[in-house]
């Protein structure tokens, strides 16, 4: 078969490692052995591709998925997915899920004493497209208390998961918001080691996208890994080495 | 132009809001040749506790070894080769597929038929990657991935023959690990 051209690896400690304690969960389910490290083969460099037969018309618009409009301040969620060599990824599937207004999720789980909103579920789904924009239109989440410390809040925050070319390019993150003082104390944010990768989690207040007495806007850019400029040489010399 | 990829956040307890849309346990369908395989298996952390709250995706070839995926050389065919479940109460997930056929490696060399395997979780501040490979397959010895993982934990990707089909269990800590790669 034809030579695969693999993706680069992160850059050093711009991605989390497993075990962060101060996120107390990562304590008895990150992994204790070293991973394996293994070269990408046509399973790993390819990954399962969406279509518009996937994905609702209005999936990208979370207010308006009841009858009523849901409470909280509109905003205008956008941004383009790119590769580290700065080309865009057209067609990647884009979900995001977030709480509401008052810091609530629509799941059986959220205890926090705050009220649902019967106009909001906080999901959406969109497809990039030839230029890898996405946008989202949605109302701003609240923050919430969670159980990790005392006094533990979250910041606000959308979750975005997307799908790139490649598993390489899989991706799940969070988006937080400029100026939030919450940020400091938060330990999800700070199991990033780099302070310039943790900046890029924020998202920039963007005034040219607001929508003149209806919604304010922000933007999101979104980075998937890139491929190497040329084909790997030494998968199958790394292959032999195996035993 | 050189940018760096965007860092990962765990997708937090709720994750089931926003992947719920796509979930997807029947990959076979009625339109996938090959062997149909009942899939079961069941996640458990590192205190042998269920992984209750947790999203399985998994990612393989048609029976001729081809991925629904413009690099994937062959004739297509309707198997899109995409799975999505969360896990139950019990920490166990289910699919139900085919058997995937060998894909090959740069040189011509096949690697085993396997299922490529992401674990997405409120704990996991990235995902895990892993592989599940079939019982009973005499080309996993020379399967050039499987090759790379010490003998003694090579069984932990390997799935059994249990009463309904095939079960592959994941221990995400301690001494009974199971492989996960970085690739």
């Amino acid at each position: 078969m034809a030579e695969i051209r693999g993706y680069r690896r992160p850059f050093w400690d711009t991605q989390p490692e497993y075990l962060f304690p101060h996120y107390l969960s990562t304590i008895t389910r990150a992994p204790s052995k070293p991973l394996v490290i293994i070269p990408q083969t046509l399973s790993e460099v390819t990954a399962p591709i969406f279509g518009y037969d996937e994905i609702g018309g209005i999936d990208n618009d979370l207010t308006r998925q009841h009858d009523g409009q849901p409470i909280g301040g509109r905003m205008v969620v956008s941004g383009r997915v790119i590769d580290e060599n700065g080309k865009a990824v057209r067609g990647a599937l884009v979900e995001m899920w977030q709480a509401n207004a008052a810091g609530r999720y629509r799941h059986e789980v959220d205890r926090h004493d705050a009220p649902l909103d019967p106009n909001f579920t906080g999901a959406g789904r969109v497809l990039t497209d030839d230029d890898g924009r996405y946008r989202f239109m949605t109302i701003k989440p609240g923050s919430y208390p969670w159980r990790n410390h005392n006094n533990a809040w979250r910041p606000a925050h959308l979750h975005f998961s997307i799908f790139g070319i490649g598993l390489p390019q899989r991706l799940v993150t969070q988006m937080y918001f400029p100026g939030d003082p919450l940020l400091e104390y938060d330990p999800m944010y700070h199991c990033v080691p780099d302070e310039k990768a943790r900046r890029r989690l924020v998202s920039a207040f963007d005034w040219e996208n607001a929508m003149p007495e209806f919604a304010l806007a922000y933007r999101f850019d979104i980075v998937l890994r890139g491929r190497e400029e040329t084909p790997m040489q030494n998968v199958m010399s790394g292959l032999e080495q195996g035993e | 132009m050189s940018l760096l990829a965007t860092s990962n956040q765990t997708v937090g307890p709720y994750v089931h809001i926003g992947f719920a849309k796509l979930y997807r346990d029947d990959l076979a369908g009625g339109s996938g040749a090959g062997e149909r395989v009942h899939l079961t298996g069941r996640i458990v952390d590192g205190d042998g506790k269920p992984m209750s709250d947790g999203i399985v995706e998994i990612w393989q070839a048609d029976g001729n070894g081809r991925y629904a995926h413009p690099e994937s050389s062959g004739s297509a065919s309707e198997f899109k080769g995409f799975g999505r479940v969360p896990t139950d109460r019990d920490g166990r997930f289910r699919f139900t597929t085919i058997k995937p056929g060998r894909v090959p490696v740069p040189g011509g060399a096949l690697q085993a038929p396997h299922i490529s395997v992401m674990i997405f979780s409120r704990g996991l501040l990235r995902h895990l990657s892993t592989r599940m490979y079939f019982p009973d397959e005499p080309s996993n010895a020379q399967d050039p991935i499987l090759r790379l993982v010490p003998k003694d934990r090579r069984a932990t990707l390997i799935a059994t023959r249990g009463g309904e089909g095939l079960e592959w269990n994941v221990v995400l800590q301690g001494a009974d690990e199971t492989v996960f790669f970085d690739f």
